[in-house]
C-alpha cells in the first residue's frame, strides 16, 4: 500500500502541476482590469502539491525505514542489516531518491510561495505560479516515466544490495538535501525572475519579494557546500578539501551565481539599477542548479560522485533543460529589451563595487563552467582529458584577486557617487596589512603564489569587513549590515585557512613496524597496535595511533581501511585531531611484506579555518534574512496600525488626514 | 534603440552546449580515432627526473632497441589513480614503463607512487607539458607505444582499463 500512496501522490501532484500553470497564466489576461477569476486557483493548487508531493517522499523513507523489498529501489540500495540512521539517508543515497526529493523541494518552495507571498501585483504572482507549474510538471514526468521510485519487483527479493559504502556517513545524510533544497531553492527565483520578465514589472517591490528566497537558497547553498567539503575531506582520505570534481564544481556554480544575484537583487531593491542584469542571473542560477543535476545524473562526465548513470535518463533531463533553460534564455532576449532601463550610476559608487564583483563572479562562473564542460568538448573530438586544479586554481584566482580586493573596499563606498579621497585612511590600512603580510611571509620562507597572496589578502579583508561598523553605533547597526559584515569576515576566515592549508601544510608517509613513531610537526605518532574490528555492514583493519604534542599526555587516533561487504567496496576511514590551529589527519593503508604499515599523516594547520569560514558565511546570510523579515514585518504592521487609525478618524466622522509623503 | 544583440548570448550558449551534450550523449563511448602521431619518431626532449628516486627520460632513452610504453600522467589526475593497477600488471609481465609527469611536483610524485605503486623505470618532470604537447597529447592520462627505434606505434588515449592491457602487450609485439 505505501508504495501505492507514494506512486498516486505524485500523479496528484502533477495534476495540479497543470492546474497550476494554466491558472496561473489566466492571471496574465485582465477581465475589465481585474484580476482574472480563473486565477484563482493557481494558490491552492501550488499548497495542495506541495503536500502531495511531502506525502510521496514521506512514503518513501517509510519504505526504506521498513526496508520494504518489494520495491525495486529499496531492494537495489538497501539492506536490513543496515544501521536505521543509514536507511533512511539511503531515500536520498541514489538516482530515483534523489530525484523524488529535487521534486519534493520543488514543490515545497512553489507552495510557500503562494501560501505566504502577499507583496507582489496578482499578476506578476500568477506567471511566477505558472512558471514554477511548468517547471515541477517536467520533473514529475520526469519522475513518473523514467525513474518511478516505487516501482514493485515481481517478486520481493530475500536481501538488499546495500548501499555504496562511501556514502554510508552521517556527513551524507545532511549534506545533499542541504544542498537540494539550495538548489531548488532557486527555481523561486528563477520562477520570480520569469513572471517578472512576462509582465515587464521589474521594480525594488519585486527585488524585495526576490530578495528572501535568493538568500534562503544561498545560506542553503552554502552550508551544503561547506558541508560537501568537509566530508570528502575526511571520508575521502586524500587530505584535500576540494578536488574540482564535475559534482563539486555543480554545486559550485549555483553558488557563484547566486552570490552575484543576492548583490545585484540588493541593487535593485535599494536604487532600482541593474534590472536586466538580475533577471539574467536569476535565470541563470537555476539553469546552473539543472545543469548540475544533468552533469551528474547523466554520466556525460565521469565523476567520483556519480552514483547512477544512464543515457536515457540523461537525454529527458537535457530535453527538459532545452524546453526550461532554452526557454528562459529566449523569453529573456525578446522581453528583456523591454524593461525600461533602470536608474544609473558613476562607476566609483556601492554599484559600480557590486557590478564589479557580478562581473568577477561571473568570470569565475565561466572559468569553472568552460573547465567542467571542456572534457565533454574535447572527448566530441575522441580526446580525453581530465581538468584538474592546475587550470581551475589559477584561472579563478585571475579574478578572484581582483572580487576579494573591491570586496574590501565596495562596503565603505557610499551609493550613486562617491569621491574615493575620501577613505583614503582605510585603503592604506588594508593597503599596507596586506603588503605587510606578504612581506613579512616571504622572508620567513620560501612560498607558492597563490596561498602567499591568499594569506596577504585574508587580515586585509577581515580588518576591511569590520570597517564599515567604524563610526557607528553598534546597537542602531541594521541586522542586514551585520549579516554582510559577518559573511564577509567568513570570506576572510575561510581563504586564510585555504592559505594556510596550501602554504604550511605538511606530510609524512612512512612504513611503521607496530611500536614504530614518527614526528611530524610537533607531534609524535606511535603506532601502537593494528586490529581487526568489525561494524554492522563491514569489517576493517584498525591502527592505535598514540599521538603525543609536546611532551604531553598521548592522545589515542584509530584510523581504519573499512571492507564493506555488501556491495563489496573498500574506505579509508581517516582519523582526525582537531586543535585550535588545525588539525593531524591520519590514514593507515596497506600493509607491506615486512610487516610494516603504511601509514599517511598531515599536519594542516588553520585547516579547520575554512569551514569556520564557510559556516560564518552562511550565517551572515541568516541575518541578513532575519534583517529583512523584520523590516517587512514591522513595515507591514505600521501599516496595518495607520489603516486602523484612519478608519478609526473617519468613524469619529472627521476628514481623514492626508498622509506626509 | 540601443543594440540588444547581446541578449540572445545566454541562448546561443546554451544553444551550443545542448547541440553538443545531445550530441555526446548518442554517441558510444571509448571509440577513439587513432592519432595522426602514429608512424612518426619521438620530439626530441631531455626531461630532468620528477622525483629522487627514479632517473629522468629523454629521446635516447626510448631508442635502444627495445619497445616500451610511455607512460603521460600526473599525481593530480584522477583517472591515473584508476589505470595504476593495470600499469602494474604491465610492469608484472616485463613491460618498461617510462612515466612523463606532467606539471607536477616532486613530493607529489613521490607520494602518488608510494600510494598506488610505481611501474615505472624513469620518470621525467614536464612542467609546462612541453613535452606533452610536442608528444600530440593533450590530456592525462595518454600511454604511447614506442619501439624500438624511438618510433611512436600506438595511442592509447584516456585511462588503461583491465581490458587494455592485453593490447597493449599485442601492440609491443608488433613493435618488436
Amino acid at each position: 500500500m505505501i508504495a501505492e500512496i507514494g506512486l498516486a501522490a505524485l500523479w496528484l501532484a502533477a495534476a495540479l502541476a497543470v492546474l497550476q500553470l494554466v491558472s496561473g497564466a489566466f492571471a496574465l489576461k485582465a477581465v475589465d482590469g481585474q484580476v482574472n477569476p480563473l486565477a484563482i486557483y493557481a494558490r491552492p493548487a501550488a499548497v495542495t502539491q506541495a503536500l502531495l508531493a511531502a506525502l510521496a517522499f514521506a512514503m518513501l523513507l517509510w519504505a526504506f525505514a521498513t526496508t520494504d523489498l518489494s520495491i525495486k529501489l529499496v531492494a537495489t540500495n538497501s539492506h536490513s542489516m543496515k544501521p536505521l540512521v543509514y536507511k533512511l539517508t539511503g531515500t536520498w543515497g541514489n538516482h530515483e531518491g534523489s530525484m523524488l526529493l529535487w521534486v519534493g523541494v520543488l514543490a515545497l518552495s512553489g507552495g510557500l510561495l503562494a501560501g505566504f507571498e502577499r507583496r507582489l501585483p496578482e499578476r506578476t504572482m500568477g506567471a511566477t505560479l505558472a512558471v514554477q507549474g511548468f517547471v515541477a510538471l517536467g520533473f514529475y514526468a520526469f519522475l513518473l516515466l523514467s525513474s518511478n521510485p516505487f516501482e514493485r519487483l515481481p517478486a520481493p527479493a530475500a536481501e538488499g544490495n546495500g548501499l555504496n559504502p562511501l556514502l554510508q556517513d552521517i556527513g551524507l545524510a545532511i549534506h545533499p538535501p542541504t544542498l537540494y533544497a539550495g538548489y531548488v531553492g532557486l527555481s523561486v527565483a528563477f520562477s520570480l525572475a520569469m513572471g517578472a520578465l512576462l509582465t515587464r514589472e521589474v521594480t525594488p517591490a519585486f527585488a524585495r519579494v526576490m530578495r528572501p528566497w535568493v538568500l534562503g537558497a544561498w545560506v542553503l547553498l552554502t552550508l551544503g557546500i561547506t558541508a560537501g567539503s568537509y566530508w570528502a575531506y575526511y571520508e575521502l582520505g586524500w587530505g584535500g578539501w576540494w578536488f574540482w570534481d564535475p559534482v563539486e564544481n555543480a554545486s559550485l556554480m549555483p553558488w557563484l551565481a547566486a552570490t552575484a544575484l543576492l548583490h545585484s537583487v540588493s541593487v535593485l531593491a535599494a536604487r532600482d539599477a541593474l534590472r536586466t542584469w538580475t533577471i539574467m542571473l536569476g535565470v541563470l542560477a537555476f539553469s546552473m542548479s539543472m545543469l548540475g543535476t544533468f552533469l551528474v545524473r547523466s554520466g556525460v562526465l565521469t565523476s567520483v560522485h556519480a552514483f547512477a548513470v544512464d543515457p536515457e535518463r540523461g537525454a529527458f533531463i537535457l530535453a527538459l533543460l532545452g524546453i526550461y533553460i532554452g526557454g528562459a534564455f529566449a523569453i529573456f532576449a525578446l522581453r528583456a529589451g523591454a524593461v525600461a532601463e533602470g536608474k544609473r550610476f558613476a562607476a566609483v559608487s556601492r554599484e559600480g563595487a557590486l557590478v564589479f564583483n557580478n562581473v568577477m563572479l561571473s568570470g569565475i562562473l565561466a572559468i569553472v563552467l568552460l573547465g567542467t564542460l571542456y572534457p565533454l568538448l574535447t572527448e566530441a573530438f575522441d580526446v580525453r582529458v581530465s581538468v584538474g586544479p592546475p587550470y581551475f586554481n589559477p584561472a579563478s584566482a585571475i579574478f578572484a584577486i581582483p572580487m576579494l580586493l573591491v570586496m574590501a573596499v565596495g562596503p565603505l563606498l557610499r551609493w550613486k557617487s562617491d569621491n574615493p579621497g575620501r577613505l583614503r585612511m582605510e585603503l592604506v590600512i588594508i593597503g599596507a596589512l596586506m603588503v605587510g603580510v606578504i612581506v613579512a611571509v616571504s622572508i620567513v620562507g620560501q612560498y607558492p603564489l597563490l596561498p602567499l597572496l591568499g594569506l596577504g589578502l585574508a587580515p586585509a579583508l577581515a580588518v576591511a569587513a569590520v570597517l564599515p561598523l567604524k563610526g557607528r553605533k553598534l546597537a542602531r547597526v541594521p541586522v542586514a549590515t551585520w549579516g554582510m559584515v559577518v559573511a564577509h569576515f567568513g570570506i576572510a576566515v575561510a581563504l586564510f585557512g585555504m592559505a594556510c592549508e596550501g602554504a604550511f601544510s605538511r606530510e609524512r608517509l612512512a612504513a611503521v613496524a607496530p611500536g614504530g613513531t614518527e614526528r611530524i610537526g610537533d607531534f609524535a605518532v606511535t603506532l601502537e597496535s593494528v586490529t581487526p574490528v568489525a561494524g554492522p555492514n563491514w569489517t576493517a583493519i584498525e591502527a592505535r595511533l598514540a599521538v603525543r604534542e609536546g611532551g604531553g599526555a598521548p592522545v589515542i587516533l584509530t584510523p581504519q581501511a573499512r571492507s564493506f561487504w555488501s556491495p563489496q567496496q573498500s574506505t579509508s576511514e581517516s582519523a582526525l585531531l582537531t586543535r585550535w590551529n588545525g588539525q593531524l589527519y591520519a590514514v593507515i593503508g596497506n600493509q607491506a611484506e615486512d610487516g610494516r604499515w603504511q601509514l599517511r599523516i598531515w599536519w594542516k594547520p588553520f585547516v579547520t579555518f575554512i569551514w569556520y569560514g564557510g559556516i560564518l558565511v552562511a550565517l551572515g546570510g541568516v541575518l541578513a534574512i532575519a534583517g529583512r523579515v523584520r523590516v517587512d514585518v514591522r513595515r507591514r504592521l505600521a501599516s496595518t496600525k495607520g489603516d486602523r487609525r484612519r478608519a478609526d478618524v473617519e468613524a469619529l466622522g472627521r476628514p481623514a488626514p492626508v498622509p506626509a509623503e | 534603440m540601443r543594440n540588444r544583440l547581446w541578449l540572445w548570448v545566454p541562448l546561443a550558449l546554451f544553444a551550443f552546449f545542448a547541440g553538443l551534450a545531445a550530441y555526446m550523449l548518442t554517441q558510444p563511448k571509448d571509440q577513439f580515432v587513432q592519432s595522426a602521431m602514429i608512424g612518426q619518431p619521438l620530439p626530441d626532449f631531455a626531461l630532468p627526473p620528477a622525483f629522487t628516486g627514479l632517473p629522468g627520460a629523454s629521446k635516447a632513452d626510448l631508442a635502444d632497441g627495445r619497445p616500451r610504453l610511455l607512460n603521460i600522467w600526473a599525481s593530480w589526475c584522477l583517472p591515473c589513480i584508476a589505470e595504476a593497477p593495470q600499469l602494474e600488471a604491465l610492469q608484472k609481465q616485463g613491460v618498461e614503463i617510462v612515466g612523463i609527469a606532467i606539471r607536477d611536483r616532486p613530493e607529489d610524485v613521490a607520494n602518488f607512487l608510494a600510494k598506488h605503486g610505481n611501474p615505472y623505470t624513469r620518470i621525467g618532470s614536464d612542467r609546462i607539458s612541453e613535452v606533452q604537447l610536442a608528444l600530440g597529447s593533450s590530456g592525462v592520462p595518454e600511454t604511447f607505444v614506442i619501439d624500438g627505434k624511438g618510433i611512436i606505434r600506438h595511442q592509447h588515449i584516456g585511462d588503461i582499463r583491465p581490458e587494455d592491457v592485453p593490447k597493449l602487450i599485442a601492440e609491443l609485439e608488433k613493435a618488436r
